[in-house]
């Protein structure tokens, strides 16, 4: 078949250069759209913290903008993980949980064994999230249950192995090596070593989401789960792989959360779950599946954290801050629907365009 | 029967190439089976495809058609019988198997991912790498450019394929199968929703696949397509292999004696009635692009039949009439009252009572009980300020039950444990309860055993007798036959013919659905 032309005459000559030039038209839409949906939370940062630097010219000190970047650092690395969950259709709301779970495990070694490197230390919390992650993987891959009541079910069961395990106690930060402790608090070239370890979990999520098939996969799934299946996508393999790099993110969180902290319970990230979707959904990737970005996962994270601070600096009460949010999310998800719709519309428009310049 | 052609020999096992043609066949199956559960749907079927021919696939709706493609794109596994992939015996393991050896499938439900641009749907897995296994769009993009080029078609590799047409998303399945060299091309129904053009193209780029040797499995209803397309054919009928062979020679009237070709039994009775005024009205109704100008009229006592293959919009018209849908255009009149269009409590109102096609999704709440099934539509009826007493709702179940010899162990089991035509009775129960004017029955015996299939002929025909209008829709052609006085019968969203019970033969029936038979006959 692979020297196939097939004989131009009426279509070809009459389709000309038009239908050409608005298929650039709608791609430019699209693109912006993309492009758009970031920039406008990058808009919205920007305008939040402008308003409350004028309130408090404090707030954009170097030390106060670190204080922003390293407080969402930690929700921005689930919601990494929580998006490659959510592009194919599925959720992970034991993300809190499996953070501290791993926290106390990681915490608890390290004050039982003080000579423990700090590599090893952080790969067990990696490893913890990892085994929490592979089982919801398994549980929705294998068994065809939904992820929604999986994720709700270990998110109780991880919570509740964590209090079992501690018993009622806590690590403080005195029986953590101070390698650790300086990991959590320290910086590079001045900027806090959480936050360069998030970036770069931002960058591998975002180059395996763009540029590996197997990540190109995921977007498929969420997007049409039958014709992923025909196009011979090993769906279950792929959505096993997602829940379980979720899982071993927020391990990976939980240990640096203690790193951060230093004193560690069984209650360390209760309700981190909500925030972190909140935080994708914020950021455009759609919870029905099949669209969105890492990275802007990470910066409805940080918009999200932003505001919960510049709040706090105009001495907001915290009732409003939780409504604030919730309208946040509400407007997010408004906009993308009606982005969406006029996306469709548009879409449509130029192909049946296109349509009537080529029939005869 | 009639066969032409030597149909028999042409389908035994283990003698290929019998028409003459030279050569091993790309893809075969031999005696190949397939069930799902206690239905058979593929009962020794063989195939042959050869390299630069179009074959047609034909057979009524339920033939096992679609069965047979989803086994050659590898999503079921043949219970026995032999696939073949040049000549050499093969069992794949799913639908990347089946693409690696060159087949690639053409759905009549689009399989395209929406959100993602064309120039990914078409390499969807098999994206052109550069290093570090990274995925190279720009040559993605350009390898895509190129095969549109090659198909003539224009169409923006980087655009989401959301919002495109029925053509375009072929086009970019088209594509898809170029783009592995694929030597076996099944289109499933391909041109059902295209414009005469579309069409044209299509058939184009179709010609050009054959003759670079490609062999293509066209499936279409439209037998004069058909003809001017596809050499050679294989017809189905009920999961049987029916006759394969050439089509030179033969005429559509032909192929459609080949795909209905069966006795007519005489299960269906339908007494006699003489027809009261007319109760169902339906003028010069529309629904865009799904049906047009539609108006029909059933008498008291009468059965309709509505008649059409699957996709002629059947189905889009009754909903319509009881008001699921809501029609651009036209009008439904109940006993004399205009009904108000988009309501289905005001059709339930004025008497009409709608069986749907799908009980399982449609006509039952599964995971509930019998009685609380069958008296889903009757609720207000029974108990005061509306609440429902579950002695009045037993009653009512217990009654039907009875009346329409419902087979339960309890009326408290859920209704999902009934077999299909017993579940039938009790979709059938809810709306007698009512006592309708007009029951719209869809399908009323899909999927039901033979002797459940009299029984609830008998009860329309009983029902008809009552002086209930009845339109009912069918595929079954012995069925319609049987049951109704008067048949209508659509193509493409339009009436083409009303044929009464004495000039109604399955010969003329299947002409007109298949849109060779003018208005009137």
């Amino acid at each position: 078949m692979s020297g196939l032309t097939v004989e131009s005459d009426v279509d070809q000559a009459s389709a000309g250069q038009r239908p050409a030039r608005r298929g650039a038209a709608a791609r430019r839409l699209v693109d912006r759209v993309g492009r758009v949906r970031e920039l406008g939370i990058l808009v919205a940062l920007v305008v939040v913290v402008a308003v409350t630097a004028v309130a408090n010219p404090a707030f954009v000190s170097p030390q106060s903008l670190r204080d922003l970047l390293l407080n969402a650092s930690i929700i921005a690395l689930l919601a990494v993980g929580q998006t490659l969950v959510v592009v194919t259709r599925n959720v992970d709301l034991s993300v809190g949980s499996v953070l501290g779970l791993a926290a106390f495990l990681t915490a608890q070694t390290f004050a039982a064994n003080p000579g423990l490197p700090l590599l090893p230390g952080l790969l067990l919390g990696v490893l913890i999230g990892l085994a929490c992650g592979a089982l919801n993987g398994l549980v929705v891959a294998a068994g065809q249950v939904p992820s929604l009541v999986v994720t709700l079910g270990t998110l109780y069961v991880f919570r509740g192995l964590d209090f079992t395990l501690a018993r009622g106690r806590q690590v403080n930060a005195a029986d953590l090596p101070d390698a650790l402790l300086s990991l959590g608090s320290g910086r590079l070239l001045g900027i806090p070593n959480l936050v360069l370890i998030t970036l770069v979990v931002i960058a591998a999520g975002a180059l395996y989401l763009r540029a590996y098939r197997s990540g190109r996969e995921l977007y498929a799934i969420g997007s049409n789960p039958d014709a992923a299946v025909l196009a011979g996508i090993p769906v279950g393999r792929r959505v096993f792989v997602a829940f379980t790099v979720s899982g071993a993110v927020a391990g990976l969180a939980g240990a640096l959360w203690m790193a951060r902290y230093g004193t560690v319970d069984a209650a360390a990230g209760t309700g981190l779950e909500l925030q972190v979707v909140s935080a994708v959904v914020v950021g455009g990737v759609v919870i029905s599946g099949g669209s969105g970005t890492v990275a802007g996962a990470a910066l409805g994270a940080l918009l999200l954290g932003t505001i919960t601070s510049c709040l706090v600096v105009l001495r907001i009460p915290a009732f409003w801050q939780q409504a604030i949010t919730g309208a946040l999310l509400l407007a997010a998800i408004t906009v993308d629907r009606l982005v969406a719709l006029r996306l469709a519309a548009a879409l449509r428009r130029s192909s049946r365009a296109g349509r009537r310049d080529e029939g005869g | 029967m009639g066969q032409p052609g030597t149909g028999a020999a042409r389908s035994a096992p283990g003698h290929p190439a019998e028409s003459g043609r030279a050569g091993t066949p790309v893809v075969a199956l031999r005696g190949v089976e397939k069930s799902f559960g206690a239905v058979r749907a593929l009962r020794g079927v063989s195939l042959e495809l050869f390299p630069g021919e179009v074959h047609a696939l034909l057979g009524e709706n339920g033939a096992g058609k679609s069965t047979l493609i989803k086994t050659l794109a590898g999503v079921h596994r043949p219970d026995s019988g032999a696939f073949l992939i040049d000549g050499r015996q093969r069992r794949l393991s799913g639908p990347a198997e089946a693409r690696d050896a060159g087949i690639a499938v053409i759905y009549q439900e689009p399989t395209l991912f929406g959100e993602l641009s064309i120039a990914e749907n078409v390499f969807m897995g098999r994206q052109p790498l550069r290093s570090g296994r990274r995925i190279d769009t720009a040559a993605m993009r350009a390898r895509t450019a190129a095969l549109f080029d090659r198909l003539g078609v224009r169409l923006d590799p980087d655009r989401p394929a959301s919002g495109l047409s029925i053509a375009d998303q072929q086009l970019v399945e088209i594509a898809k199968a170029l783009s592995f060299d694929a030597r076996v091309l099944i289109m499933d129904e391909p041109t059902a929703a295209l414009s005469d053009a579309e069409v044209r193209r299509l058939f184009r780029v179709v010609r050009a696949l054959r003759e670079q040797g490609a062999a293509v499995l066209f499936v279409s209803h439209r037998l004069d397509e058909v003809l001017s397309l596809c050499q050679r054919a294989t017809v189905l009928r009920d999961g049987e292999h029916v006759w394969a062979g050439d089509l030179a020679g033969h005429t559509p009237d032909d192929l459609v004696r080949l795909m209905v070709g069966r006795e007519l039994s005489a299960l269906f009775p339908k007494q006699d009635v003489t027809p009261g005024e007319v109760v169902l009205s339906v003028r010069r109704l529309t629904r865009e692009g799904v049906f047009v100008d539609v108006s029909l009229d059933v008498r008291a006592g009468e059965i309709v039949a509505l008649s059409g293959l699957v996709g002629a919009g059947r189905s889009e018209v009754a909903r319509a009439v009881f008001g699921i849908d809501r029609p651009d255009a036209g009008e439904v009149w109940v006993a004399g009252q205009r009904l108000r269009p988009g309501s289905p409590t005001a059709a339930m109102a004025a008497g009409v009572g709608f069986v749907p096609e799908d009980r399982r999704q449609q006509g039952l709440v599964m995971d509930a009980s019998i009685e609380r099934n069958a008296a889903l539509a009757s609720l207000g009826r029974l108990g005061p300020l509306g609440l429902v007493r579950r002695r009045a709702e037993r009653r009512l179940a217990q009654d039907w039950a009875v009346k329409l010899r419902l087979k339960f162990a309890r009326l408290t089991d859920p209704v999902g444990v009934l077999s299909g035509g017993n579940q039938q009775k009790v979709v059938l129960a809810k709306w007698l309860a009512r006592a309708p004017r007009v029951l719209i029955v869809d399908e009323p015996t899909r999927g039901i055993d033979v002797g459940t299939k009299a029984e609830v002929h008998r009860l329309l025909s009983e029902l008809a007798g009552q002086g209930v209008a009845v339109l009912m829709i069918s595929s079954e052609l012995p069925e319609v036959l049987g049951m109704a006085d008067r048949v209508l019968v659509m193509h493409e969203g339009r009436l083409v013919a009303e044929l009464d019970r004495a000039e109604a033969t399955e010969e003329r029936v299947a002409l007109a659905a298949a849109g060779r038979l003018g208005v009137g006959g």
